[in-house]
């Protein structure tokens, strides 16, 4: 081994601390680049994979009762590959011992064969027999939740008729792979079912004798979706078609692909912020140990070795930290990737999900690191090159302070030495300490931010089931029924308050833009769901226009005043421009609201409601859901502290690990930062500081020389940290809020306080790490040897 | 009888232990007097820096006693050393030790800010010539004025004893007599004890007492009768 290697590896042993600190920065760096580009093309790849085997269709097109031979035109249509039809519908699921009855979708499969779009995966048991039409095959997330089995019975209402079942089989489908009931944001496996049953069983089961209720088309590739849309919208119309839509719009998919895209966002955006600060880390230690070290380096070139032989052994110092830290956070990586798996399959019903590295994702964040830190050590071999022997020999003259102003007038009477000599130093330096204030502040921001993030999480659930949502129960009916059904929903004993609703389906338009949704027509002055402002005050539903909330408005570019385009996608299926009301605030969906006679009135279908929302006497709350159970017209009851408790779990599940992700994260970076700094001062000004101890400082009065600059570094990154943390945080809610949920912007104090506590205890560590080694100073040896 | 600044009995020092141990004082007896300037002779590895270090309150003595007028330092614990070298030593180096973030004036407060009597930081510059570069950064002093400093640095505290390693090591000999001359006025104005560790055997010539070090152990202790004036020394 050649001696330079030999001093390569024992002078890595004596930055050691250091040398691991930046290597954490690294790993860092690089495990969440190979984590989440490795957790993207895990999702996608699979995703794909999973929708092009089970034939998923790309077109979803519904509508009322259309004859099996309209599918003849379907397959005419230019660009259309394959179409299929079926049945499907609404069902409630009994399960005996639950009060609360189960929301089901169902959907029918053809007796002989597979379908030619949207298969099932069938786990367990066996699949549909076409004779038997009480067979069914169960969602697995749905069965397993409940202990269901092949071969166990249950019974579900449909179409107003209650029905009793086997399950002959268990599956799964590309189509619901994040299953919510409708109208939620979090999958519960115990309150959403799908059932798959023969197309016989289910022509019968809503009188679609010779009919379908839904086509399901695929296209050719390269075919523009919008066109076939239009000419199924056209074909069907005839039939009742409520409007075709895309796959994009599924909301199983809808789902998929912003969990996606999300991870898209932050992979490219929170990776180089490690790279930044490990690069700049690597040129403070290494510009320091270059510093150190002149005499070798002029000994070095005085035997003969050139300047980039020389460079080379400093680089490979550089690189060795780069690469261990690469592969640490490779590896690191990997497992966190496969963790991050095992939690995205409880909410993401796939069949499999399996961690896939992405090679190209290691290789770039190995280079990226190994760049960023080369940029740095690039730096310092200028100096290295510089050095001629002569020079290199001589010691260094000591650091030249000239510039610093003399601290005159008050400072000059108030400021003792050691204060002096702090100040004197951060103002020598501005570029480091600015690079280290940058550094800390980051941090600080990055942890306000996620902080805050999760703040912002507990007001939208604060907001959306204590302010705008205030009943218990929300009922729906299985088609929009008389007005006066709402007295026998309160007539039931342990009802409250009810509060009817008509939810319209439609499309709403502006000019360019258009979103599916639907529209909630509501009284006047609801009191059990509301529509509210900024300042969550009501505001009042209007009959003489809609009000959108925000994450609509924002979807549609719209503004109070405009006029909005609403293609209601039932019934007569009118087109009529209504003015935009107002705007109101909603975190959960993109609801809009209309006075509930007005929309009726729109229909040509008046006194009509879809559904009410109930305020229920605790008590007797199971009491209330057994008889809802029992009514025929009843399609669906959903119970707010379910939906609030799911999403409560799927917060501390997923965010809330995420939480201490980001904690440690922050900690890293700040403990990276200030135990570099700190031992970078502390090797520069060991003579210092020795010196100051033989004048008769006491060991605290010289950790103060030292440790002040640092104290000093993280008191000036908290402003920066709080006002880059605020932008984060107002960057990070509008990045990921969708049209499914928007995240409000809320930095507060606490998110702050958090991530300042954190940064606080790295700045300890260091601190602490470095006082010791100052006690431990050899007064004598700091004081015979020049460096 | 004379009154003792150091009085020194059996002082040992060992580095290390067993096959390794390294003697660096073997026994050493000595009484140092009140207000002499004492010359320590000796080469390298001779103990003369290592009984420097134990009287000055920097390193431990592995066995014996070594009193400070009446007070044994031997025993002494470290935050009671700390508070002996703030109250009654002052320390001059051969590679000066500035603080190079702190003027002239400013590393002489850096001490007369934490002593008991000191005297004023100017006082102490003039001492040693320097008044007018009071506010001048050590990178903007020669070799020379900056070991001035330090020595008004260690005298403004008015310190009992001064202790001087190699002050003249790194200066050329024109320089390193204003220096001598300056340690000399400080013993003869403030009444000091000063303690001189050199290799250079002429600057024996100025002292009141030479004490000559060998293999960790005092070989000598001569009493000059006559003395030379720095500006008469040569080397």
């Amino acid at each position: 081994m050649s001696p330079l290697s030999i001093k390569l590896g024992r002078d890595l042993w004596r930055i050691k601390g250091q040398a691991v600190a930046i290597a954490l920065v690294v790993a860092v760096g690089v495990l969440l680049q190979v984590m989440q580009t490795g957790l993207v093309r895990s999702l996608d790849e699979t995703r794909r994979a999973y929708y092009e085997r089970y034939r998923l269709a790309e077109v979803f097109a519904p509508v009322t009762r259309a004859p099996v031979h309209a599918a003849v035109d379907l397959r005419k249509i230019d660009g259309v590959a394959a179409v299929e039809t079926r049945v499907a519908g609404a069902a409630m699921v009994d399960l005996p011992g639950a009060a609360v009855p189960v929301r089901a979708q169902v959907a029918s499969l053809p007796a002989q064969g597979a379908p030619r779009l949207n298969d099932v995966l069938l786990t367990d048991g066996r699949a549909l027999s076409g004779e038997r039409p009480d067979e069914i095959l169960l969602l697995q997330s749905f069965a397993r939740a409940h202990g269901l089995k092949p071969g166990d019975r249950i019974s579900a209402t449909m179409n107003g008729a209650r029905h009793d079942f086997t399950v002959s089989g268990l599956a799964v489908s590309p189509e619901f792979i994040y299953t919510t009931a409708p109208g939620e944001l979090v999958p519960d496996d115990r309150r959403f079912a799908v059932l798959w049953m023969t197309r016989t069983a289910l022509e019968a089961a809503f009188d679609m004798d010779g009919a379908f209720n839904e086509a399901l088309l695929s296209l050719s590739r390269g075919t523009e979706p919008d066109a076939v849309m239009a000419e199924v919208d056209r074909l069907l119309d005839r039939y009742g078609g409520t409007g075709a839509y895309h796959l994009d719009d599924l909301p199983s998919n809808k789902f998929v692909v912003e969990e996606i895209s999300g991870i898209k966002r932050t992979s490219k955006t929170v990776p180089p912020v490690f790279m930044a600060v490990a690069a700049f880390l690597l040129y403070i230690v290494i510009s320091r140990l270059v510093d150190a070290e002149r005499k070798e380096i002029g000994l070095m070139k005085a035997f003969g070795y050139t300047s980039w032989e020389v460079g080379a052994h400093y680089l490979k110092m550089v690189l060795v930290i780069a690469v261990g830290g690469a592969v640490l956070g490779g590896v690191l990586g990997i497992l966190a990737g496969r963790w991050m798996v095992d939690l995205y399959m409880l909410y993401y019903k796939f069949p499999f999900l399996l961690f896939r590295l992405d090679p190209s994702s290691f290789a770039i964040g190995f280079a990226v690191s190994v760049l960023a830190a080369s940029a740095g050590g690039l730096l310092v071999l200028r100096r290295v090159f510089a050095l001629t022997p002569a020079v290199a020999m001589r010691a260094a003259a000591p650091a030249d302070y000239s510039r610093a102003r003399p601290l005159g007038g008050w400072m000059g009477r108030v400021l003792d030495q050691p204060t002096r000599m702090v100040l004197r130093r951060l103002a020598r330096q501005p570029l480091r300490m600015g690079g280290a204030i940058a550094g800390v502040g980051a941090a600080t921001a990055l942890g306000a931010a996620m902080a805050s993030l999760l703040a912002s999480y507990d007001t939208m659930v604060e907001m959306s089931f204590g302010v705008i949502d205030r009943s218990d129960v929300t009922v729906t009916f299985i088609h929009p029924i008389a007005e006066q059904s709402r007295h026998d929903l309160a007539a039931i004993p342990g009802v409250i308050e009810v509060e009817p609703i008509r939810v319209v389906n439609a499309v709403l338009r502006n000019g360019r833009h258009s979103y599916r949704g639907a529209v909630n027509g509501m009284t006047v002055a609801p009191r059990l769901y509301r529509a509210v402002d900024a300042d969550m005050a009501d505001i009042p539903i209007r009959a003489d226009g809609i009000i959108l909330s925000t994450g609509l408005a924002r979807a549609l570019d719209i503004q109070a005043g405009d006029r909005l385009t609403l293609d209601v996608r039932e019934g007569r299926r009118p087109i009529v421009e209504v003015p935009v009301s107002g705007i109101s605030e909603s975190l959960i969906g993109s609801p809009a609201y209309m006075e509930i006679g007005a929309l009726n009135r729109l229909l040509k279908e008046p006194l009509r409601i879809s559904g009410a929302f109930l305020r229920v006497d605790p008590v007797r709350g199971d009491e209330v859901y057994r008889i809802l159970k029992d009514r025929p017209m009843v399609a669906g009851v959903a119970l707010k502290s379910e939906s609030r408790a799911a999403l409560r779990k799927m917060m501390d599940q997923g965010a809330g690990a995420m939480r201490y992700v980001m904690a440690v994260i922050a900690g890293v970076i700040t403990f990276g930062v200030i135990y570099n700094a700190a031992r970078v001062a502390q090797a520069e000004r060991e003579r210092d500081l020795a010196g100051l101890r033989v004048l008769g400082f006491t060991r605290g009065e010289v950790a103060f020389v030292l440790l002040g600059e640092l104290a000093a570094v993280v008191v000036l990154a908290m402003p920066l940290g709080a006002l880059g943390g605020y932008w984060l945080n107002l960057a990070i809610s509008a990045g990921f809020s969708t049209d499914l949920y928007q995240i409000p912007a809320s930095f507060g104090l606490t998110g702050f306080g958090q991530a300042m506590i954190v940064v606080l205890i790295a700045a300890l560590l260091s601190g602490w790490l470095v006082k010791r080694d100052i006690d431990r100073t050899d007064l004598i040896l700091a004081l015979k040897n020049r460096e | 009888m004379t009154e003792n600044t150091f009085t020194i009995r059996n002082l040992k020092k060992i580095y290390g232990h067993g096959d390794t141990a390294v003697h660096a004082l073997r026994g050493v007896d000595l009484d140092i007097p009140v207000g002499e300037f004492v010359v320590l002779l000796g080469a390298s590895g001779s103990g003369k820096s290592t009984l420097l270090n134990i009287i000055g309150g920097l390193d431990r003595a592995s066995e014996g006693t070594a009193l400070f007028r009446d007070r044994e330092l031997t025993t002494m614990s470290d935050s009671e050393l700390t508070r002996y070298r703030r109250d009654h030593v002052g320390f001059v180096f051969q590679f000066y030790n500035l603080m190079p973030s702190l003027t002239a004036r400013e590393n002489v407060e850096l001490v007369t800010e934490i002593a008991r009597k000191p005297m004023d930081a100017d006082t102490a510059l003039a001492l040693v010539g320097l008044a007018e570069r009071a506010d001048h950064f050590p990178a903007q002093l020669s070799g020379g004025e900056q070991q001035r400093v330090a020595i008004a640095r260690a005298v403004a505290k008015q310190p009992e004893v001064l202790f001087c390693d190699e002050p003249t090591g790194a200066l050329d000999s024109t320089t390193g007599r204003a220096v001598l001359k300056v340690l000399k006025e400080v013993n003869e104005r403030l009444g000091a004890t000063v303690l001189v560790v050199t290799h250079a055997a002429s600057q024996a010539a100025m002292a009141d007492r030479v004490i000559r070090f060998g293999d960790g152990q005092v070989i000598e202790v001569k009493v000059n009768e006559t003395k030379l004036t720095p500006e008469q020394i040569e080397w």
